[in-house]
């Protein structure tokens, strides 16, 4: 405590000569940002629009450089951010929640909430429950129903082990009482997706932009959102809770930018001024709405706030799991 | 017939430029090692945000098709492939530079790679709603059985010896098992945070192909007269193309099995040019003589791994399921400009999706045209000094495995399979089988431990995985593909015994 006091009074002084300069000359080269998915992946496809006017003179100045840091579900990407990623304000990183908070509390990773420092968030993606279009289940009382009647008959796609997928179906199956069989696919929601199409499995939970394609392309139907509120892509679509079970927005995928802690507070509080507007750029907003990708622009507070509440449902939901 | 009245599309000004410019950027990056298709399609998509869709779309699709092909360059003259797809090409056709045949082999590589594409593309254009509905078919205990019938060909790849040919293979699955679990949630072998991710496919390439060459040429040492002069033979263009006509069999081996495998999701080409080399050498009437430098190897396996190419697509444009890693990449592409993919799309923006598909059909053949130019040129590299040319793969090794993900862990990772996989070499085992085990462990192991939870919800993993026609079709196969390794080894055993006698 002590030295964390001396530390900070320490920090205080050097804000009061170098930090405003540092503040105000920042940034002067090009930013990078790390995305702890693989190229061409949601989160990576997402990254490259948000970030594609930063060089204009009213936001960054800069431009924004993405770096990919794939692998082990995005736990190589935040491990290497978390203990080498520069904090100087020039190497900042993308966040997946509820992704990184579940590994964090699985274990065996380098990072947890405290690890990073939020700047804003972009986007936030909801977990649907999907059936094929030839599936005998219309609503998500029928399929649930079934469940009921037939424990673990019910076999239920998504992507990956502490992702938002697994996380809604474990929310599911403790809201609804019924047991079911979670079947993890490698190679992402596509794959999932694909399982759910084919019949090799019964439902899914996939991201609702993936299976709004889909339902366009007549292969899947949707049951129901796992978020607070109907979603406006999918308005006829209920929520889990409209269906009366007990599931909140715990799943969704909320992307956004963040800094390695330790990052100088006057850094933050620019790029905390500036990301989120540079988010609501009418450019980002068309090419984002043309790709199919819900935005959710949340400020720093807002988003810090966020990983808070996060970190507490999960630490209930997954106490069971270990 | 549809598609022939949006070809004027592709040759706007604009759009040649840049389906000419995707073909020569392609084919660079394809020949640099670790710059995969999937990745050199990702560093374009920024790009496109500029460009009209249709735009955007032919210059990934230029560069895709190209740098499938582009891979083999390198391939062939370093011996390091480009790309997974491309390791089949570099038994024979490395073998083929270095007896002074490099432009040979780079012109029915790339003529075969021409002829395979077409082909695939055609399939994209005439049979997509039948192929669809067939990408369906494999579910995971379907996906199991291949990627076992896959392994079956593990012993007789590039190898003296059967029992060293499982042995790396062998090895290869082990190596894909370490890293981080996905399906189980478990961490395996991690014992330095480089492998928190797994070996990756290739970084393994480069490091088990790359190292063990330098390490050779740097063991020659300067001295002069042990420089092996070789002399690079001139090679008139029309006889690459009769040779390679006239290779009907593996020809039509490699497109087939490039399309079939291509067509199905998650298995990708990475294992299409290896099954379509180990066909052909099975009914080839001197399989002895595959691996020495046998033009038959190189074509078959350039014939499927762009074979692959268009059927590859299909999962993507009528299910709007990526099937592969680019297929992925490409869907971002789309997506960005407001493109959705599914059993519309050639109802809705037939314009765009057409003039795409021909773009991908004419890229085919200016990728024909541009690497047969450069051919007789990069052949040269044979002749390049032992010293120099183990420095510059060296640089490109390290450059190839630090680019796949920003990491030095990788390039350690790359030079410490090198460093083993050059003593392995010394005992006789070979690295072709090695990285087969490494592409084949995880289809394997995700579509059997899924394939066993989806079993247990139903009636058991017997009827699961053992009955239905295609698992038992698929069961024949892999039984077919053993009992003929078998016959085959008998056979061998029995000519060296008599060789012996004699």
């Amino acid at each position: 405590m002590k030295l964390r006091l001396i530390a900070s009074a320490v920090l205080a002084a050097a804000s009061l000569t170098a930090a405003p300069i540092v503040a105000a000359e920042y940034p002067d080269r090009p930013v990078s940002l790390m995305v702890s998915y693989g190229a061409g992946g949601a989160t990576d496809f997402q990254a490259r629009i948000v970030t594609m006017v930063a060089g204009n003179e009213e936001y960054l100045g800069q431009p924004m450089v993405i770096i990919n840091k794939p692998g082990a579900g995005g736990r190589v990407g935040w491990n290497w951010f978390a203990s080498e990623a520069d904090s100087d304000g020039y190497t900042m990183g993308a966040y997946n929640i509820p992704h990184f908070i579940a590994q964090s509390i699985e274990g065996g990773v380098k990072y947890s909430a405290e690890s990073f420092e939020p700047i804003a968030n972009w986007g936030a993606d909801p977990a649907v429950v999907v059936v094929g279009a030839d599936s005998p289940y219309n609503t998500i009382e029928e399929l649930v129903g079934f469940a009921t009647e037939n424990p673990g008959k019910v076999t239920l796609s998504g992507a990956g082990l502490y992702v938002g997928h697994h996380i809604a179906a474990l929310q599911i199956e403790k809201a609804t009482g019924a047991k079911m069989a979670y079947i993890p696919t490698k190679g992402g929601g596509a794959a999932a997706m694909k399982a759910v199409i084919a019949g090799d499995v019964i439902a899914g939970v996939n991201n609702l932009s993936d299976a709004f394609r889909a339902r366009e392309a007549g292969n899947v139907k949707i049951l129901a959102v796992a978020d607070l509120e109907r979603s406006d892509f999918l308005p006829d679509v209920p929520t889990l809770k409209e269906a009366g079970f007990d599931v909140d927005n715990s799943s969704v995928n909320f992307r956004g930018v963040m800094v390695p802690k330790g990052t100088d507070p006057a850094i933050i509080e620019k790029l905390a001024a500036t990301v989120p507007q540079m988010f609501e750029n009418a450019r980002v907003a068309k090419q984002m709405q043309a790709g199919g990708s819900p935005m959710h622009i949340m400020t720093r507070d807002e988003v810090l706030e966020m990983w808070a509440a996060r970190e507490e449902t999960l630490q209930d939901l997954l106490a069971g799991l270990k | 017939m549809e598609f022939l009245q949006y070809f004027g599309g592709v040759f706007e000004p604009t759009s040649f430029l840049l389906l000419i410019g995707g073909t020569i950027g392609g084919l660079i990056l394809g020949a640099t090692p670790g710059l995969s298709p999937t990745m050199a399609v990702a560093l374009l998509i920024p790009f496109t945000f500029q460009l009209a869709p249709t735009q955007g779309l032919i210059l990934l699709g230029a560069a895709y098709t190209s740098t499938v092909a582009g891979g083999a360059v390198s391939a062939i003259l370093l011996r390091i492939p480009g790309a997974p797809a491309n390791i089949a090409t570099a038994l024979d056709g490395n073998a083929m530079a270095v007896q002074g045949q490099g432009a040979k082999a780079l012109h029915i590589s790339f003529l075969s790679s021409g002829i395979g594409g077409v082909i695939g593309v055609f399939l994209l254009i005439f049979l997509t709603p039948v192929l669809a509905k067939w990408a369906l078919l494999f579910g995971p205990s379907h996906l199991f059985w291949m990627a076992i019938l896959g392994v079956t060909v593990i012993g007789s790849l590039d190898s003296k010896s059967f029992v060293k040919g499982l042995l790396s293979g062998c090895l290869g699955l082990w190596l894909s098992m370490i890293g981080y679990d996905d399906i189980q949630g478990a961490q395996r072998f991690i014992f330095h945070d480089a492998l928190t991710g797994g070996v990756s496919i290739i970084t393994a390439l480069i490091g088990i192909f790359a190292i063990p060459q330098v390490i050779e040429m740097l063991a020659v040492g300067r001295q002069r007269q042990d420089i092996a002069a070789v002399t690079v033979s001139k090679q008139p263009f029309l006889e690459s193309v009769k040779l390679t006509l006239s290779s009907v069999k593996s020809l039509s081996i490699g497109t087939v099995i490039g399309s079939f495998i291509g067509l199905i999701p998650g298995v990708g080409g990475q294992i299409a040019g290896l099954l379509a080399y180990d066909q052909t050498k099975k009914f080839s009437k001197n399989p002895e003589s595959f691996g020495q430098g046998n033009p038959q190897g190189v074509i078959a396996a350039e014939s499927a791994n762009n074979a692959m190419v268009g059927p590859s697509l299909v999962p993507l444009l009528t299910l709007s399921i990526p099937g592969s890693p680019t297929a992925a990449v490409l869907l971002g592409g789309l997506l960005i400009h407001g493109i959705f993919p599914g059993g519309d799309l050639f109802d809705n923006h037939p314009e765009v999706i057409w003039t795409f598909i021909n773009s991908m059909l004419i890229g085919q053949i200016l990728m024909v045209v541009f690497g047969i130019w450069v051919a007789g040129y990069a052949a040269k590299v044979a002749q390049v000094p032992k010293a120099i040319m183990a420095s510059a793969v060296l640089v490109l090794a390290v450059f190839g495995a630090y680019s796949v993900q920003q990491s030095m862990g990788d390039v350690y990772v790359m030079f410490v399979l090198g460093v083993a996989m050059y003593f392995l070499e010394k005992f006789g085992f070979s690295a072709a089988p090695l990285v087969l085990g490494l592409i084949l462990g995880p289809i394997a192991e995700a579509n059997f431990i899924q394939g066993s939870m989806i079993a247990n919800a139903m009636n058991g993993p017997f009827e699961y995985f053992m009955m239905g026609s295609l698992n038992l079709f698929l069961i024949v196969l892999v039984l077919a593909s053993i009992a003929w390794s078998f016959v085959t080894s008998r056979k061998e055993a029995k000519n060296a015994a008599a060789a012996g006698d004699a």
